[in-house]
């Protein structure tokens, strides 16, 4: 078990580390200038020189990503803009914060966004297909099947705001979508983040309620399950114990893959209802040519989705003892 | 972007049924796996509506400019701007839902008082032939880097199978939003505006490079598991060529997971082409999409939720119809998917 972990997780580094390479190199070594960001319209070229030199662009490519690299582990002290302390991954100029500080600053709100609408998911999705697979061919399972057809098929951009529209302005039954701290208002941090969840689970939810009905319909046909029934188990348990169990290893994949998605900034979310999270800031960095903080949200984005994919492969140990980890 | 792999286990026993099972000596006439299947879909009432309205929606892409010309509309005149009486003081529309007129079908975009109908028609457009586009550009490229590495094994193998891990642990939007400025900035100097036909090119380029890897992984998995059953041995036994291994023993047994692969992510570039145009990083005015009215919608459905409606609901019945012509053409390839 531990040496499959720091197997698992020396690899999980190196491909963040290779991608750090890529993105770096993509960023800095494309024709537009960073530095030119900085610089005010009428840019004098002794300035341009001076922030070029401030921000360490004026040495090769390689010796700029070790101190790039080196100001995670010991922090960055850049000359005329500010300091960054330790697990600095990069200063964002046109913010003028350091970008670690910005994405923790953001993460609460992303944080929520994303419990809420896994918990919704997953909660509903699972349950609506357990439902179907329990009543396969049957009209509740006709209509859970051609419900998740239908909600696999929406996009946020357009349920978003639709709900927003008659939720929040037609009738008033919720409060236009906005995030309240859980520390300071919890009743709050509730009813304000639900529409966002909502329709994150009704995107989401489908997903999840086929992938159980037919993992449920395959497994109920399974051997250890006949052998279950045979042995005069109660259906009951059966179901919930035995071919349950069997069925979640594909659902804790995906489950794990959306989260870490979620984790990494639900971008159109946060954009259709305006939330300050991850996503947002990651939009705005686009807007704004913000290479160091694009580079910064893509690495955690992509930390997410590495160490989540750690996480469920443990999980799937846990899950179904036939599993070795080795 | 998560990929629904569903695929997988339906292609497994497709492939290998079609491969294992000799003809029944009964059999008085001979029916290709083709025709089967043709047999087996045009039986699927709901595959055979969900075809014809996915044709629809291809035909209406096709003859935009006929349908632009009877309905008497483009979708780049600023109606709304030049005729005094359909815009009120604040941009929006006067005759109420939208604007919805004998005139104007669906009514008048709000602020510029463009024809949404003829927006929409045009929009599937740039919709249809983005996604495509991409859905053969992947496709193709994961069909020739998943058969290699799954043929090739060893360092090859080992080397494709690392790049498609980088590329699936990328955020996937942020990918698309991050990457498409980093394209364009590598194609045009930074000081002149990037002509349209360029920020085409780039949202194609992206989208095809997220998207290889998971039609590349899956054909790899299949490869390995066709790669040693006889037929495959016998072939290189007499003396094959790897060329013909692959083309003449291999593809045709994967052709059913790679179509049905490619149905499933249609409609997924379809979405994802939106939605970067929602972002405000998809295609630029004046080219009508989709992304662009629901990026607008998004932003007056306060006062004119019509606008947003259309698109919203026309893109629903596109993406359900495809969606389940998909599931209607896996039925068709794996009878044993059968529910």
């Amino acid at each position: 078990m531990i040496g499959f972990l720091a197997r698992r997780l020396a690899g999980a580094l190196v491909i963040l580390a290779v991608i750090s390479v890529v993105t770096f190199c993509l960023f800095y070594a494309a024709p537009r200038d960073p530095a030119r960001a900085f610089c005010s319209k009428v840019c004098q070229p002794e300035t341009l020189e001076l922030i070029r030199r401030n921000l360490g662009m004026d040495e090769p490519l390689a010796v700029q990503y070790w101190h790039w690299l080196a100001g995670i582990v010991a922090g960055r002290d850049l000359p005329g803009f500010g300091g960054c302390p330790a697990p600095c991954l990069g200063y964002s100029f046109a913010t003028q914060e350091p970008v670690f500080g910005a994405i923790v600053d953001r993460f609460p709100v992303t944080l929520s966004l994303t419990v809420g609408a896994a918990a919704a998911t997953l909660g509903f999705g699972v349950l609506l297909g357990m439902v179907a697979a329990w009543q396969a061919g049957r009209p509740l399972d006709r209509i859970a099947s051609a419900s998740s057809v239908v909600g696999a098929s929406l996009q946020i951009y357009f349920v978003g705001p639709l709900l927003a529209f008659a939720l929040v302005d037609t009738f008033g039954v919720l409060p236009r979508p906005a995030y309240v701290p859980f520390t300071g208002d919890p009743v709050g941090w509730f009813t304000h983040l639900l529409l966002p969840w909502a329709v994150l689970s009704i995107v989401f939810t489908a997903n999840y309620t086929r992938m159980t009905r037919a993992q449920m319909v395959e497994q109920l046909a399974e051997d250890y399950v006949r052998t279950a029934r045979a042995k005069g188990m109660p259906e009951r348990v059966v179901f919930f114990r035995f071919a349950w169990r069997g069925a979640m290893i594909p659902i804790v994949t995906i489950f794990g893959v959306d989260l870490a998605t979620l984790l990494g900034g639900a971008i159109i979310t946060e954009q259709t209802f305006a939330l300050h999270g991850v996503g947002e800031l990651a939009i705005r960095a686009v807007q704004n040519s913000d290479l160091p903080m694009l580079l910064g949200v893509t690495l955690v984005g992509a930390g997410a989705i590495v160490a989540l994919s750690v996480v469920v492969d443990v999980l799937y140990a846990v899950i179904d003892p036939r599993v070795r980890l080795g | 972007m998560t990929f629904p792999s569903p695929a997988t286990t339906g292609a497994r026993t497709g492939a290998g049924g079609d491969a294992g099972h000799p003809e029944p000596a009964v059999a008085v006439t001979g029916r290709s796996p083709g025709r089967l299947m043709w047999r087996r879909f045009r039986r699927d009432r709901t595959g055979v509506a969900s075809a014809v309205v996915v044709l629809a929606f291809f035909l209406i892409a096709l003859f935009a400019p006929v349908i632009s010309l009877l309905y008497g509309k483009d979708p780049y005149t600023t109606y709304g701007l030049d005729q005094p009486g359909l815009l009120n003081a604040y941009g929006y529309p006067i005759a109420p839902n939208g604007g919805m007129s004998s005139e104007f079908w669906f009514g008048l975009e709000p602020g510029l008082g463009r024809d949404v109908f003829t927006q929409l028609v045009y929009g599937i457009r740039t919709s249809l032939s983005i996604a495509l586009i991409v859905t053969v550009l992947a496709t193709a490229t994961g069909i020739a880097l998943g058969i290699t590495a799954g043929y090739a094994g060893g360092r090859t193998d080992y080397v494709i199978g690392r790049v498609a891990d980088t590329l699936l642990a990328f955020p996937a939007q942020l990918f698309l939003i991050v990457f498409l400025p980093v394209v364009e900035a590598a194609l045009v100097p930074p000081d002149a505006e990037p002509p349209v036909w360029l920020r085409f090119v780039s949202i194609c380029l992206v989208l095809s490079v997220l998207g290889w890897a998971t039609v590349a992984r899956l054909l790899r998995a299949q490869v390995l598991s066709l790669r040693n059953r006889e037929f495959v041995e016998a072939a290189r036994v007499t003396g094959a060529s790897p060329a013909r291994i692959v083309l003449r023993e291999l593809l045709p047994n994967l052709w059913t997971p790679i179509v049905i692969q490619a149905t499933l992510a249609l409609p997924l570039y379809v979405g994802a082409e939106a939605g970067l145009g929602f972002l405000g990083v998809g295609m630029t005015e004046p080219t009508p999409d989709w992304g662009r009215m629901f990026q607008v919608g998004a932003q007056v459905y306060h006062s004119d939720v019509t606008y947003l409606v259309f698109p919203g609901v026309a893109m629903l019945i596109f993406v359900v119809a495809f969606n389940l012509l998909g599931d209607a053409i896996r039925d068709a390839f794996d009878p044993k998917t059968r529910r």
